[in-house]
């Protein structure tokens, strides 16, 4: 598989500060990643590195197979890192020109990616007259313009109204399923979990996962129970070795499961030993129980 | 190179408060050279023609022309120092290096600049000098014209210079204002340390070292006219004699110092996180 990234311990101080400690990954053609962390985890400081505006303390990192410079290989990303910079007195199609001119890209392309964000009907409006949600669609275009290997977004849903939101998250996961890589940084879990295949985990600088978001904790999921006789059924699955923790609550037991096992044979299984179930669902932690368990281990 | 410069030709004509300095950078120091080239009567108690001094013979008005228009370099500094600190305020630097800039191109692009629009002004310059003096000088002949045009390259290196500052004042200080402040306290300490050694030492010390700070080197390039127009008034006065030529030294001293800003300038990008 190619890649298209990889970081070597990566680390960036700032000061007495680490912002990122030791960073590793890879970042392969195809995928959809999300860098997971909570507010000054050193999401945007590692995007910075390898975007060329943050000069790292030690450790390397190089772009597609390393022989290309940073800047000449930025030419083939597209990237956006937090708010969207525009030079306020120029149109969105001059400013897409600059960006055109910088990256070598031909004109034509200015009106086929406006259209795809949908402010080809704008073009003509200054920077300065435009909505958050607006400016932060142009600058999805500006990303898009030289058709990149990889699209990089910075929380490019903060401080956008739900319509917003709504609008960028359709246009992330067009793009994706266009074939595009997308490096996606969000402290929004949900956000991260309906797009991305993969996550990077970090957590005060330091990475804490990176790998499938399925396979991020080597769960089996876990089963919500009720029963008539609560007391009765929790006796019987401590006594059962295939269950880890089990809680209850208001009548509603939960049980980890520390086996794989489906639904039907525990049904089967309860049945055989005198247990009647009223109320059987297994499931899947979502990211953001994973990810709570994952960062409060440490 | 070309794309760098077009690069940042766009940045600043698509902006109106650069595009307006930029064009009086430009017009307003023709305007006072035609206007003053023009005999001007004065409601008929009496006229002034500037001409009948004598300064627009050649060689002089090679002198008199670039001293004068110098000055006028001031509209121009506040469109570069404005141009860094744009990019800063708006935070495009950060997205033109996202975008695949490399922090070289980013100073070069306002470099090329500096040169582009210092040559536009000599050129232009050159001809209105050229053919004010045509039409004034007393003496005509080719090698009377072209005596003294160095002070035009003087004239050229003297603007990349003194740009070359406001662009590493506007890349150390990240703001317009600031950078011009700054500009403002050069002058006075360049002043202030002539003032310490000459009273350490003596006057003629002084001096000589003070021909090599930033901005006194950069003014000694074009020394005062009005001495030497009181010359060619009154030749017999030998008290008045003094050197005003171009000196391939003086020259020497404002290059080493632009590439000294511009080598700067870069080292801060990259040093810096933005």
């Amino acid at each position: 598989m190619d890649t298209i990234l990889t970081i070597n311990n990566l680390t960036k101080k700032f000061g007495y500060l680490t912002a990122v400690k030791d960073l590793s990954f890879t970042i392969n053609k195809g995928n959809v990643y999300g860098i997971l962390g909570p507010n000054g985890s050193g999401k945007s400081t590692t995007l910075g590195v390898v975007l060329n505006v943050v000069n790292k303390t030690s450790g390397d990192f190089h772009w597609f197979d390393g022989n290309t410079t940073t800047h000449n290989a930025l030419k083939k990303v597209g990237a956006i890192i937090e708010r969207p910079n525009f030079y306020p007195y120029m149109s969105a199609y001059q400013n897409l020109k600059l960006v055109c001119r910088i990256k070598g890209v031909d004109y034509s392309k200015i009106d086929e990616k406006l259209e795809v964000v949908g402010l080809l009907d704008r073009k003509d409006s200054k920077f300065q007259t435009y909505s958050l949600g607006m400016k932060q669609r142009l600058a999805i275009a500006s990303a898009l313009l030289n058709d990149p290997e990889i699209l990089i977004l910075d929380e490019p849903t903060n401080g956008l109204d739900p319509q917003g939101i709504h609008q960028i998250r359709s246009l992330i996961k067009e793009i994706a399923s266009n074939g595009t890589t997308i490096l996606l940084a969000s402290h929004l879990l949900d956000e991260v979990e309906k797009v991305c295949s993969h996550v990077v985990v970090l957590r005060k600088g330091e990475k804490l996962y990176s790998g499938r978001v399925d396979e991020m904790i080597s769960s089996h999921g876990y089963l919500e129970l009720k029963a008539d006789d609560t007391d009765k059924l929790v006796q019987f699955l401590e006594a059962k070795k295939m269950f880890g923790k089990i809680k209850v609550e208001d009548g509603l037991i939960t049980a980890f499961l520390d086996e794989p096992m489906d639904a039907k044979s525990v049904n089967q299984l309860m049945f055989e030993n005198g247990i009647t179930l009223t109320h059987l669902v297994k499931r899947k932690e979502s990211l953001e129980e994973q990810f709570l368990q994952l960062t409060d281990n440490n | 190179m070309l794309r760098l410069l077009k690069l940042e030709l766009q940045k600043l004509l698509l902006n109106r408060t650069s595009k307006v300095l930029i064009f009086i950078s430009f017009i307003l120091p023709f305007t006072v050279l035609i206007l003053s080239s023009i005999k001007i009567n004065f409601f008929g108690f009496f006229t002034l023609e500037l001409g009948e001094l004598g300064i627009f013979n050649f060689p002089i008005i090679w002198h008199i022309t670039t001293f004068f228009a110098s000055y006028f370099k001031f509209f121009f500094a506040i469109v570069v120092v404005s141009m860094i600190g744009n990019e800063y305020s708006n935070k495009t630097i950060k997205q033109n290096l996202i975008d695949g800039l490399s922090k070289k191109e980013f100073i070069l692009s306002k470099f090329y600049t500096i040169v582009f629009f210092s040559l536009l002004a000599t050129v232009l310059i050159s001809l209105a000098s050229f053919f004010i003096g045509l039409y004034y000088s007393s003496y005509t002949e080719v090698n009377i014209i072209f005596r003294e045009t160095e002070f035009l390259l003087a004239y050229f290196v003297k603007l990349v210079g003194f740009f070359s500052l406001c662009l590493f004042f506007g890349m150390l200080l990240k703001r317009s204002a600031f950078a011009l402040g700054f500009l403002f306290i050069l002058y006075i300490v360049e002043w202030i340390v002539f003032g310490l050694i000459s009273w350490k030492a003596d006057m003629e010390i002084a001096e000589k070292i003070q021909n090599f700070f930033p901005l006194k080197s950069m003014y000694k390039l074009i020394d005062q006219p009005f001495q030497r127009i009181m010359i060619t008034k009154f030749p017999d006065n030998g008290d008045l004699a003094y050197d005003y030529g171009v000196h391939a030294s003086e020259i020497i001293i404002v290059l080493a110092w632009t590439a000294l800003f511009i080598f700067l300038s870069f080292r801060l990008l990259k040093k810096r996180d933005l």
